[in-house]
């Protein structure tokens, strides 16, 4: 921990490093995000909650300038990422990664090449170098050895876990997750979700979790921002959100399982 | 009055709401022709764009070789046994069929010319591009495609790479560099193939068929046969990408994109083949 670059990632609350201010998008007719307001800060770990199709990914998105917003403005790091191209883009995605929804493992190689790959890209390390950072990111990841299995040899979690291990091989300032632990069973997402704290831990990092999994928000996030109809209609800790949340996030709390309202939340989700 | 009506204007005159939903059934023609139009434009550009951007990229850094290599063994050195067929059997069938056409002539002794012409002028460039059209540009789109909708390009772009650097040059590159090496082939192989149909089936000797073809062949022809394919290449391997990275939904847009590519390829190949021939015939 006494390395500069670990010190210049001590968790700076009020930093804000992610900025959305009046961000509309559009999609075939229909209003995705309809003036988005968003502060990310440092080193936190922010969840953005909502249901299905309210355009919780579209706004991980135009984090790392995938999606480009209609109006409005979206700036990383002090910059406005809109108006950039993909070249001008590039130096902020170097301090930025995403683990998307499948993986987006590179199924023409294997798990090594994988991990390897942005390393390859923008680091001058010697091959036994970046051999040693792969196994090293493969046992944060808990998935040590398996370097030459190919990706259509591994399991769902398996795959997110080395999509993971690529992600933070460059070190990221901010990690962007895409629904993490969707269509994964409970102990592999649990394990996920354990995964994005440590590392928000170790390596400081701030991420951007968008999930509907209520169980990895209560688990991972410092603060959750809800997404309904093109907007953020709260944004504040889990506790908060059960407790004085808008009626629309309690009642997607209860459509998930969890009590909201003044009562004490449950130790295991589902009230089973 | 019993049996008499009344005329009724609207069986003689069309009435205003008739007219209106007429109208509206002719713009609605012309909507829908302008929008194909402006679709097909659209498209047009798209690849045009996606070319110049490849084409820029070339000249500067990163390069991936070694993804250029793979490709040229991928999509030139593994299409060598399709085209090399196409153009043997071609090249035999010409020969049959140009004897029996000039058979009423005695013009056994042009069939070298005639075979070696047509395949090394046109069928020779024209074949393998088509085959490789289907081959290959159907390749580049199914893979590119499931790329897309895997997310893995969008994995690309968020690591700060380029796709069009890391995917579209060096498809494009092979391609252009393997077509005419391709075409080469299947000249000699459409020749060969012609030779063993003179020699077995008609009762030529070799030296009749390969000595005409010496004569006749000029290097001028082989140039234009060559020079086509260079465009060929380019336009297969551009359209490949354009619809494989262009795909939106899941595996059957891809299985449409791909169906798409070698319709448009093939298409394209037909059409500039004819302009290619013209500006090769007046150079």
């Amino acid at each position: 921990m006494s390395s500069p670059t670990a010190k210049d990632r001590q968790p700076l609350k009020d930093e804000v490093v992610v900025e959305f201010r009046d961000v509309w998008k559009r999609y075939s007719r229909r209003e995705i995000l309809a003036g988005v307001d968003l502060d990310i800060h440092r080193g936190e770990v922010l969840c953005v909650l909502g249901p299905s199709g309210t355009g919780k990914s579209v706004t991980l998105r135009h984090i790392n300038g995938l999606t480009k917003p209609d109006s409005g403005d979206v700036k990383v790091f002090g910059v406005s990422v809109g108006p950039l191209d993909e070249e001008e883009l590039a130096p902020i995605r170097r301090r930025l990664a995403m683990l998307f929804q499948g993986g987006a493992l590179f199924d023409s190689m294997n798990v090594e090449q994988n991990i390897a790959f942005p390393l390859q890209e923008h680091t001058d390390k010697t091959p036994a170098q970046i051999a040693e950072a792969v196994s090293e990111k493969l046992q944060m990841v808990g998935l040590a050895g398996i370097q030459k299995k190919m990706p259509s040899e591994l399991s769902g979690g398996m795959r997110k876990r080395v999509a993971l291990a690529r992600s933070i091989a460059l070190e990221p300032e901010i990690i962007l997750y895409d629904e993490p632990t969707t269509g994964l069973d409970p102990l592999t997402s649990e394990k996920i979700a354990q995964l994005i704290v440590d590392l928000n831990l170790r390596l400081h990092t701030t991420s951007v979790v968008v999930t509907h999994d209520i169980v990895t928000a209560r688990t991972v996030a410092d603060r959750v921002a809800f997404l309904y109809q093109g907007r953020f209609q709260f944004i504040g800790s889990f506790e908060e959100a059960t407790r004085t949340g808008p009626p629309m996030l309690q009642d997607y709390f209860r459509s998930m399982g969890f009590p909201c309202g003044t009562a004490p939340i449950p130790a295991v989700p589902g009230g089973a | 009055m019993a049996g008499t009506r009344a005329p009724n204007p609207t069986t003689s005159q069309p009435s205003a709401t008739a007219l209106f939903y007429r109208n509206i059934r002719y713009l609605r023609f012309v909507d829908r022709f302008g929008r194909k139009g402006q679709g097909m434009l659209e498209y047009l550009g798209g690849v045009a764009q996606l070319t110049g951007d490849a084409i820029a990229a070339m000249f500067s850094r990163p390069f991936y070789r070694y993804d250029l290599l793979r490709q040229m063994d991928e999509l030139g050195v593994k299409s060598v046994s399709i085209t090399g067929l196409t153009a043997f059997v071609t090249g035999g069938v010409l020969a049959l069929q140009t004897a029996y056409s000039l058979a009423a002539f005695g013009g056994k002794l042009f069939i070298g010319r005639v075979v070696s012409l047509s395949l090394v002028r046109e069928l020779g460039p024209v074949l393998t591009a088509l085959m490789v059209g289907g081959r290959v540009g159907s390749g580049i789109t199914a893979e590119l495609g499931s790329m897309t909708v895997t997310e893995q390009v969008d994995a690309l772009r968020s690591m700060a790479v380029s796709p069009v650097r890391k995917l579209v040059v060096p498809r494009i590159l092979a391609t252009v560099m393997m077509m005419p090496i391709l075409t080469a082939l299947a000249d000699v192989l459409g020749i060969l193939g012609g030779l063993l149909v003179a020699i077995i089936d008609l009762r030529m000797t070799a030296q009749d068929y390969l000595s005409s073809i010496w004569n006749q062949l000029q290097i001028s022809d082989i140039m234009s046969g060559l020079g086509k394919t260079f465009f060929f290449g380019l336009e297969i391997a551009a359209i490949g990408c354009y619809n494989g990275l262009n795909v939106e939904g899941g595996a059957t847009a891809v299985g449409t994109a791909t169906t798409r590519t070698v319709v448009i390829a093939s298409i394209c190949v037909l059409i500039s083949d004819f302009f290619l021939t013209k500006l090769f015939l007046g150079l």
